[in-house]
């Protein structure tokens, strides 16, 4: 198959030697989960079980609420303990609304899971989708969209492949590439399925280079199907960004502001396929997934299947503990991931990673001046120039940056990696995407304001008009209402 | 007969041109300025007349605007959007560092206070408060805009201002702290 | 256990620094100005050390009368460079006040009132080195023929003092005229170009570095070999270069086919001067050149054309170091007009048109 050249890119140290021949492996279960209601893009999940509820392995704890949402499920059987705020997989170190399940230890499914279905690929996309949304999938790549409204794109869009992104390039995470390896039949059928909801005819699985193994078993897996190809992709970081693996694929830019679907291309990430190969055949939400512990300050790296809202620390105890002191623990890969608060944070649907990093493996330096040596532009795979937009955001000129184009910045992280300074470039840009995004806000807040204040104005004027002409009608009854209003 | 009529024409007809001109002028010199920078500034505010600016309402916020007698971070509820599209208007440069922003607030009724009086109703200008006479009332966050005028009015001090603190939608990384050195 | 995450992604950075990069480009000077300090003897090396000294102490003595961490800036290599690239421009015999004098010009105007590493708009070595060569014609027209060290004829080591810090030696009696400043003063003297070539270095002495010229500009073979590996190592990428040469080959041999005895060949154009120390180790300067390839390209076509036309038609006969300093006053410009296209836009910002394989 012939391949299209990306943009830029950068080519880190991988340094997934550390677990890619590590057979994932299942965490025990755990004493407590915490399971958060928005572990998902969209809007949280609103709870459908009470304190002392008892529930079943894969019964539904909150539902979806909204058109982008997904609902999240018992990760095992037990009663729930506790319905209130608990700290966040995330940098804020703010609280989110969680579920605190206490397992029985029986780990047994509930007795209303849904049925599998039969026959797939005899179903309607519809059923298909309602399946997915009810089983609480989302992108398991790292961002978490809820996959059923990926999957719904066939019906506004004529579609051309499904292109399942096995490339895995952020360094470290081994979890996608395992999966393929010991779930190669699962993530093939899942696609199979995911294609036929989408009316995709094809089904294109595209994996880096650096992973043989998961390439030999996933072409072996895809010979039996006449519409799935495996294609191997060089190893550039971002390659696994959406739009830029439809690009080397089909050699298109998806332009500003549409969607690959637009080209007729839908792009899934491989364990997702597995998580819809499980729920539609048999019914089963997504109560766990593979996580990828690794990094130097990790004593015993391991891919580990994890059941949601499982606690860091434990995770990490499970892998031997941290080994002296990280610079770092981050959840995700190096290149887009965070930085967590504590490790008293719960494992979420879109952990693909745990890292603790050391010292040597994070290279900080304080930052220097900027020497204008335009590596950052030569490697932005959005075309951006970085230097420009830095220099914007540190003189609060954000109306300069959008102007530059940093909402476009996809937070690679590529820039800040090659810096030779060591100038937090990406650093830069959240925090500006996060400025232009909360003056956005409160741009529409004051518009709403306006709005009500004058459908106020109008209601109170309108109000005092009939009081008048109450008033008026009740002085004089022969005064006809054309004067009242005259005289108002 | 032809001289009665030609004396009340002219006579009324000079009353009218003398009278027309007093008012002409009066009107002149006692007309209420509307200066059109004003009504674009009060155009940019809220117009919520909340007076957290210390004046009245929005109108005179924008007169004093606009005469330089008021600074464009004035706006409490408008926060930095608006201050920027002030100063943006006023083509000068906005200065927020010796102003402490205010945290953006909003009006939260405490169940066991309110005794459903209904004041605050009359106050609110964005309608965010639901209720009537005799039943407890409570707020719409969302619709709130944190003029507090409620909660001054309220008799039983059963409204409280609640700051909007970050939360995992809105929260947002810093600006990296690099040294000054560093250009 | 909690951490305070007060700096947001990525976590892992490459192996890169700007002392890395400035020694690399260090690295890739040392052969041509070895090969050059043992052709001009002592008094280049005194000149040279004297240069790069003078620079390193002026940057220090800026950076503490303003108060600024004096160890992190020194140590980041960017002074040294800029020395070094100033006596390699130098006639290795000039006196040390030239040195002196051209640091303080490069390092404290160029670059220090303009803000420090990475705000200065001129290379800080050129602007030193067009500075004395304005301000001291004739000792920055001094040129030297070789004398290698100990060999007959080259001046030893206390001589060579007297040269670089006395007044011992009349350069009247010791000094050649550089390649292109040789041709020039004979066209105007109504000498052609054809005839007066037949008396400058050959094609060997010029590639191999045995004619007059600068400390460092005369070994074209060495400049070279320095200038490919600065590729190699990804320091500097091929657009200015390759624009800049090709240009003023391009250009000249045109011009040369049209009147061979009005214009210098295209080849003896690259060859001569500080064509190719400028084109790798001046024009690719990363603070004063266009951070876009694109960019980069058309600094280095202007780069080349205004050598072309400041060495045929104006009074000096050498053109690379005004040449750069005039375009480097353009990179600003390149860089606001020439710029990548963003992804999944046309060159003006608005979204692509929607186009579709069937």
């Amino acid at each position: 198959m012939k391949l299209f050249a990306i943009r830029g890119g950068i080519h880190p140290d991988y340094r997934k030697e550390l677990c890619a021949e590590k057979a994932i492996v299942a965490l025990p279960l755990p004493r407590k989960l915490t399971i958060p209601l928005q572990q998902h893009a969209g809007a949280p999940a609103l709870p459908v079980v009470a304190v002392g509820d008892v529930v079943g392995k894969g019964q539904v704890l909150a539902k979806a609420q909204g058109m982008i949402s997904a609902p999240v499920h018992a990760p095992t059987s037990g009663r729930i303990a506790e319905i209130g705020d608990f700290p966040a997989p995330h940098p804020s170190g703010l609280t989110q609304r969680s579920i605190i399940l206490e397992p029985d230890g029986r780990d047994a499914w509930a007795d209303d899971l849904p049925a599998p279905i039969a026959d797939p690929f005899k179903a309607s996309a519809r059923d298909i989708g309602d399946r997915v949304a009810a089983s609480g999938i989302v992108g398991l790549g790292g961002a978490a969209f809820p996959s059923a409204v990926k999957l719904s794109l066939g019906t506004r869009h004529k579609l051309d492949m499904l292109l399942l992104n096995g490339a895995e390039c952020e360094p470290y995470l081994t979890c996608d590439d395992r999966v393929m390896r010991e779930y190669t039949d699962e993530v093939v059928d899942g696609a199979r399925i995911m294609a036929h909801a989408l009316g995709a005819p094809r089904v294109v699985v595209a994996i880096e280079d650096n992973k043989p193994a998961a390439l030999a078993a996933m072409v072996k897996a895809a010979g039996a199907f006449a519409n799935v190809e495996v294609v191997s992709v060089p190893v550039q970081y971002p390659m696994g960004s959406e739009r830029h693996l439809t690009q080397a694929i089909i050699g298109l830019e998806t332009p500003a502001r549409k969607l690959t679907a637009d080209l007729g291309v839908v792009v899934h990430n491989v364990a997702t396929a597995r998580a819809v190969h499980h729920a539609v055949r048999f019914g089963r939400p997504l109560v766990s997934r593979v996580v990828t512990v690794s990094g130097k300050g990790i004593s015993q790296p391991k891919n580990v299947d994890v059941p949601l809202g499982t606690a860091v620390s434990e995770l990490l105890a499970f892998c031997g503990g941290l080994s002296g002191t990280p610079k770092r623990v981050i959840s995700g890969g190096p290149m887009m991931g965070q930085p967590l608060p504590s490790l008293d944070v719960p494992v979420v649907k879109g952990t693909s990673g745990i890292l603790a990093l050391t010292d040597a493996e994070v290279n900080e330096k304080p930052a220097g001046p900027c020497i204008r040596c335009g590596t950052c532009v030569t490697i932005c795979p959005c075309g951006l120039v970085p230097v420009e937009m830095a220099a914007f955001i540190r003189k609060e000129n954000m109306d300069g940056a959008a102007k530059s184009g940093v909402m476009d910045c996809v937070s690679c992280g590529s820039c800040s990696y090659v810096c030779p300074s060591h100038i937090p470039l990406v650093h830069y840009f959240n925090y500006a995407k996060g400025m232009i995004n909360a003056k956005d806000r409160e741009r529409r807040k004051t518009e709403q304001t306006k709005a009500m204040v004058e459908v106020r104005a109008a209601r109170l004027e309108k109000l005092a008009e009939a009081k008048h002409k109450a008033t008026a009608a009740r002085k004089a009854p022969t005064e006809t209402p054309g004067e009242g209003k005259a005289s108002a | 007969m032809l001289m009665e009529v030609g004396i009340s024409v002219g006579s009324l007809t000079v009353m009218g041109a003398a009278l027309g001109a007093i008012l002409g002028t009066a009107a002149k010199f006692l007309a209420v300025e509307e200066d059109p920078l004003e009504v674009e500034l009060a155009g940019i505010l809220p117009g919520s007349q909340c007076g957290q600016c210390g004046f009245v309402g929005c109108g005179p916020a924008a007169a004093a605007l606009a005469k330089g007698e008021a600074k464009p971070n004035l706006c409490v509820p408008g926060g930095k959007a608006i201050a920027e599209a002030l100063a943006k208007r006023l083509g000068i440069s906005l200065d927020m560092g010796d102003h402490v922003e205010k945290v953006p607030e909003y009006a939260l009724v405490k169940e066991d206070l309110c005794v459903g009086c209904a004041r605050c109703l009359q106050e609110c200008s964005v309608d965010a408060i639901i209720g009537a006479s005799k039943q407890m009332h409570t707020v719409l966050p969302d619709i709130c805009h944190g003029c507090s005028k409620c909660a001054e009015a309220c008799p039983t001090e059963a409204i409280v201002m609640i700051p909007i603190t970050p939360t995992l939608a809105t929260w947002h990384w810093h600006k990296p702290a690099v040294s000054d050195h560093v250009h | 256990m909690t951490f305070l995450p007060e700096k947001s992604g990525p976590f892992g950075h490459a192996e890169t620094s700007v002392q890395k990069t400035m020694t690399l480009v260090l690295a890739a000077l040392l052969p041509a100005t070895l090969f050059n300090v043992w052709l001009f003897g002592w008094p280049a090396l005194l000149l040279f050390l004297v240069t790069v000294g003078s620079c390193v102490a002026i940057e220090a003595g800026c950076l503490k009368m303003t108060g600024r961490p004096v160890q992190p800036t020194i140590t980041d290599g960017s002074a040294v460079l800029t020395g070094w690239l100033l006596a390699l421009s130098l006639p290795p015999w000039a006196p040390w006040w030239i040195g002196v004098i051209g640091a303080l010009f490069a390092i404290w105007m160029a670059k220090f009132l303009f803000g420090g590493l990475g705000q200065n708009v001129f290379n800080p070595a050129m602007i030193g080195r067009v500075a004395v060569l304005i301000s001291f014609p004739v000792q920055m027209t001094a040129f030297v023929p070789p004398k290698p060290l100990f060999t007959e004829g080259a001046p030893g080591l206390m001589e060579s003092i007297g040269i670089t810090f006395g007044e011992t030696v009349n350069m009247d009696t010791v000094s050649a005229a550089s390649a292109l400043n040789f041709i020039k003063t004979e066209l105007s003297r109504g000498i052609p170009v054809s005839q007066s070539m037949a008396s400058v270095p050959g094609f060997t002495d010029m590639a191999l570095g045995f004619h007059p010229g600068s400390m460092g500009e005369t070994s074209a073979l060495l400049i070279l070999a320095g200038g490919l590996f600065l590729m190699a190592k990804r320091v500097i990428s091929w657009h200015i270069p390759v624009s800049l040469i090709g240009t003023l080959l391009v250009m000249g041999t045109i011009f040369n086919l049209a009147n061979p005895d009005r214009y210098l060949s295209g080849v003896f154009h690259v060859m001569s001067g500080a064509t190719l120390l400028g084109a790798f180790f001046i024009a690719t300067d990363y603070v004063t050149s266009p951070v876009s390839k694109s960019g980069q390209i058309v600094f280095g076509i202007g780069c080349g054309v205004l050598t072309w036309v400041i060495r045929t038609f104006a009074g000096y006969p050498e053109g690379v170091a005004f040449a750069v300093l005039l375009m480097n006053s353009l990179t600003p410009i390149i860089d606001y007009h020439i710029r990548p296209r963003a992804f999944g836009r046309t060159r003006k910002g608005e979204p692509l048109a929607l186009t579709r394989k069937t």
